[in-house]
């Protein structure tokens, strides 16, 4: 019925008649929004991704020479960087934005200006932080920064000049600036799923992907502020020549190191959870199934997330921390492997028995549970510092978090991307190509990372830019370098599908996989107000229940919904005037604030070498950021 | 100029955006602004817990002085005595306790706003109304703490300790500047409510927005009373 | 999480404490205030092995006041009070773990 009610894309767009670069500089719209996360973080995988090619390539072969150390040392600082906080988190954000809201039954997030704030924040922080590699001036001290190696001490004078090199320097203001935007969101999306779930939709009905998310934001507010305090102190040893992480003044080279992880290791769950939550999205669409056992996995989640924030010094067992703590922080992993175990078997059991069909979301989600089962194995191997010890920071590690976070993260999301490509964009991703790039994918992964694993155990560091033939590592080295181009032209076919398919893809309508969440009750791409109606919810599978009311798969909820009308789907497109739904006025005002809080921060990058200047810029930032907000906030909303 | 104040009136001046409350039903009644500020509120819970922990990891640690509780004489028989001025910051904390008191009172006085005032109400009965009173009395307590935080800054200055001198005054001044730059957006957002008030009246409608500027002060007072203990008396 | 859709009504048809409540609370305050200070002036008490301690439950007394009475969350809502003791119990077993981490306490 969908399909047919919905002739084209088009026709549904064309309710939201505003377009051109004004309507997406000025846009409140969460769907938009997500839109702009999901092409900038896209853009940013791409260059992370090249930067992993030309890693690579240097360590195809002993002793080549394609790259210097010191471009090596940037590449693979920005490698992770720009994975970890420009490509994967805002991959998270993009969904967070696009369906929290459509799948709590709400028009938009709690607050819509503050949303736009987020994003633009995350641009310019991203492009702060990415633009020196063009000029050979890139953070150099590895994704996790370590002080006192990234104090002026021993970050380096640039040759012939007695002023500082400013690689870390970007690194430090692009951080701080990228976790302003991750704590703009969290407060609303917080707010967002407390407070504007549609009637009915109780906690424990909302679908699993809003549950992970929730978690996550949890995470984001806490896991944030250490880190900026953590890169506040770095940043006045820098510019202001405090001695926080001065060893010669007393400094305990392991404060940076504990803030650090304190942030750190809750990261790894902001970044693995929402790819959870995706899976489970799209597992229990294909098996035909409810998700088994949605409870605990609610539960396990809260746990993850609970215990993600008492596990943190096992990255650092190799520093001496002393028997009783070493215990400690090993029965901690250890017991965090419990919960994200269960949530393991409950996908495998969503499976079982299931009407499954192998669509590529589904072959990518599949993929996400046998390679995050790997790397969650040598995550636990890690977990004992004896054998922890023989692993830190050689390629074993590096094989590990590649599981986890390739094997888990990347993998949910590209099952994210091509379960909703139909819904944000109206067409579906074409599916020869999109099982070319599934398969190629998944080989040039294990390809690149599990030869790794060898290569580690034999005792090849992380982080060396080349290495002596006759070590036995050459062989897995050249493997992963065949791998990683692999991975080149599986992403390729990705990049290509991906733009095809916004014009010439099939046809989706509003609810084209027959999934069970409020999300595809509604026209594809969905109007600017979501529902015209805010429906009424009865239970965790509404469109389940309305499709066949005797099938019961959600044996908590009423069989039916309460009122069936709320959720047919719109066969008419409206405008939000027509209908008499408010809608908030664009604005370009958090654009604007965005912009000071970036140049506040250049000015800062500046001050340490030119006073006069850096203080002048700063001070204009914060001018455009305190007047930008006053502006802001005294303009109504809609 | 009017349609300036109007849309004040319409804007929160909150911190945050001003979200649908006012016009949408929410799952659990309450303000979206209000729960964002609880939100916040959690998360400085971290930052500021954070800037403590490394003060006090660091505590002792400093090899050269001058130290916060015990005298210092340095190579060149220079003698540094203990820093912490207690009575200053004694009084100080003070201040910052009764602008607390101030703050709830002139929460109290938006909501009784519009309210008959009881026969024979005495001054204070009538000076409870009066919100202007109030905002304006904790914004200047406010400032009184920066100007005794000012003055504890350039005295420990001239007395010889820089944020580069050891790694007390780095920690020192980077947890207390911190704290100090918290009291100053408060200041800040209570003179934008105190010159609403002025301009078109706060009403008790007008209460959630009072609210969460209240529940942020109260917040940068409980960190005070955190690092007075932490910081200036224990030893 | 109610199921009918309720109207957004504001968050105080509980009972506010009143001003006479808000000024003792300023005087108890005050007086814990006092009495930390003057502690810390007495010699025999600051050697004492329970100064500390003691120090540290009257701070957190007045912690817990200025939160359960100014920031009224003894009258409000519970899930603002969700919103803090979670985070709050994060951070301080954070403090905890580090001053351990760091050797400033032991087990």
């Amino acid at each position: 019925m969908a399909t047919l009610a919905t002739p084209t894309p088009a026709a549904v767009a064309g309710s939201d008649a505003k377009s051109g670069l004004w309507s997406w500089l000025a846009t409140t719209d969460h769907k938009r929004i997500g839109t702009l996360y999901l092409w900038t973080a896209l853009a940013f995988f791409l260059i992370g991704g090249l930067e992993a090619v030309m890693i690579r390539t240097q360590l195809a072969r002993p002793n080549m020479g394609f790259v210097s150390a010191e471009t090596y040392n940037q590449l693979f600082t920005m490698h992770g960087t720009t994975m970890v906080f420009l490509a994967v988190m805002p991959l998270s954000a993009a969904f967070f934005n696009f369906l929290i809201p459509l799948q709590i039954g709400a028009r938009d997030v709690a607050f819509p200006r503050l949303n736009a704030f987020s994003y633009w924040v995350y641009l310019f922080g991203g492009i702060l932080i990415t633009l020196p590699i063009l000029f050979q001036a890139a953070p150099d001290g590895g994704w996790f920064g370590y002080a006192p190696l990234s104090t002026p001490a021993y970050s380096g004078v640039a040759p012939g000049s007695s002023e500082l090199k400013m690689n870390m320097d970007f690194w430090v203001a692009g951080l701080q600036v990228l976790g302003v935007s991750s704590l703009a969101a969290a407060f609303n999306f917080i707010t967002t799923i407390i407070n504007m779930r549609a009637p009915g939709m109780t906690l424990m009905r909302m679908p699993m992907f809003t549950w992970m998310s929730f978690v996550v934001q949890f995470l984001l507010i806490l896991a944030f502020p250490p880190i900026t305090v953590a890169l506040v102190f770095l940043m006045m040893d820098r510019v202001f020549g405090t001695t926080f992480y001065q060893v010669a003044a007393g400094a305990d080279p392991l404060l940076w190191q504990h803030l650090f992880w304190v942030f750190g290791h809750p990261e790894v769950y902001i970044l693995i959870l929402p790819a959870f939550g995706l899976v489970s999205e799209v597992l229990p669409t294909f098996s035909k199934k409810p998700l088994f056992g949605y409870n605990v996995m609610v539960y396990s989640g809260i746990m993850i997330g609970f215990l993600g924030f008492g596990v943190w010094a096992h990255h650092m067992f190799s520093v001496g921390m002393g028997a009783v703590a070493d215990s400690i922080f090993s029965l901690m992993t250890m017991l965090i492997a419990i919960p994200t175990g269960v949530k393991i078997f409950n996908w495998i059991a969503t499976m079982w028995s299931g009407e499954i069909r192998f669509t590529v979301p589904m072959k990518f989600a599949i993929a996400l549970i046998a390679m995050f089962t790997i790397g969650g194995i040598s995550g636990v191997m890690h977990s004992s510092p004896p054998a922890d010890l023989q692993q830190t920071d050689t390629y074993f590690v590096v094989a590990h978090f590649h599981y986890v976070l390739f094997g888990g993260s990347i993998m949910g999301i590209f099952a994210g991307i091509y379960f909703y490509y139909p819904k944000i964009t109206g067409r579906f991703l074409d599916e020869r190509l999109g099982n070319v790039h599934f398969w190629l994918n998944f080989i040039g992964m294990n390809l690149t990372f599990f030869p790794m694993h060898f290569s580690g155990l034999l005792g090849m560091p992380r982080r060396i830019y080349t290495y002596d033939a006759g070590q036995g590592w050459d062989l897995f080295n050249l493997m992963a370098t065949y791998g990683t181009y692999l991975l080149v032209v599986a992403t390729a076919v990705f990049v290509w599908n991906f733009v095809r398919s916004r014009t010439r893809g099939a046809v989706a309508g509003g609810d084209p996989w027959q999934a069970a969440t409020l999300e595809w009750s509604i026209p594809s791409p969905p109007p600017e107000y979501n529902f015209a109606k805010i429906p009424t919810i009865g239970s965790r599978y509404p469109l389940w229940d309305l499709k066949d009311p005797s099938w019961n798969a959600d044996p908590s909820g009423h069989a039916v919904p309460s009122d069936p009308s709320d959720l047919q789907e719109e066969t008419a497109s409206h405008t939000a005037k027509a209908l008499g739904i408010p809608m908030p006025y664009p604005t370009a005002k958090p654009l604007f604030t965005a912009i000071g809080l970036v140049v506040m921060f250049g000015g800062l990058l500046l001050f340490r070498d030119h006073h006069a200047v850096g203080l002048t810029i700063l001070l204009t930032g914060a001018a455009m950021l305190i007047g930008g907000l006053y502006a802001w906030l005294t303009s109504p909303l809609e | 100029m009017a349609s300036h104040a109007a849309a004040a009136s319409h804007g929160a001046v909150a911190g945050h955006d001003d979200g649908h409350a006012h016009h949408h039903h929410t799952t659990t009644g309450l303000d979206h602004r209000k729960i964002a500020i609880w939100a916040f509120i959690g998360s400085e819970c971290m930052l500021f817990a954070s800037l403590i922990s490394t003060y006090l990891i660091y505590k002792g640690k400093s090899l050269v002085g001058p130290f916060p509780h015990t005298e210092y004489v340095d190579a060149a028989g220079k003698v540094f005595t203990p820093i912490l001025d207690i009575p200053v910051t004694s009084a100080s904390t003070f201040v910052l306790l009764m602008s607390s008191l101030a703050m709830v009172l002139a929460l109290q006085a938006v909501q009784l706003k519009g309210q008959p005032l009881p026969a024979g109400a005495g001054w204070w009965t009538r000076a409870q109304r009066s919100s202007q009173l109030w905002l304006g009395m904790t914004a200047l307590l406010g400032a009184c703490f920066l100007g005794f935080q000012a003055y504890e800054f350039t005295s420990f200055v001239r007395e010889g300790l820089t944020l580069k001198t050891n790694l007390f005054g780095s920690t020192f001044f980077t947890l207390t500047g911190f704290h100090g730059a918290h009291v100053t957006v408060g200041v800040l957002w209570l003179m934008s409510l105190l010159w609403i008030d002025r301009t078109r009246g706060l009403t008790p409608k007008d209460e959630l927005v009072v609210d969460i500027c209240a529940l942020y002060w109260h917040f940068v007072d409980v960190v005070w009373i955190a690092i007075f203990t932490l910081i200036y008396l224990i030893q | 999480m109610s199921h009918d859709h309720k109207p957004a009504e504001p968050s105080h048809e509980h009972s506010h404490p009143s001003g006479a409540t808000y000024l003792k609370v300023a005087v108890i305050l005050t007086l814990i205030t006092v009495i930390e200070v003057w502690a810390y002036y007495i010699p025999a008490l600051v050697s004492s092995p329970l100064f500390n301690p003691s120090l540290l439950i009257m701070s957190a007394a007045k912690f817990a006041i200025v939160v359960l009475f100014y920031m009224h969350l003894k009258y409000d809502h519970k899930l603002f009070k969700a919103l803090f003791t979670g985070p709050l119990i994060v951070a301080t077993g954070t403090i905890f773990a580090l001053l351990f981490l760091f050797a400033k306490i032991s087990l």
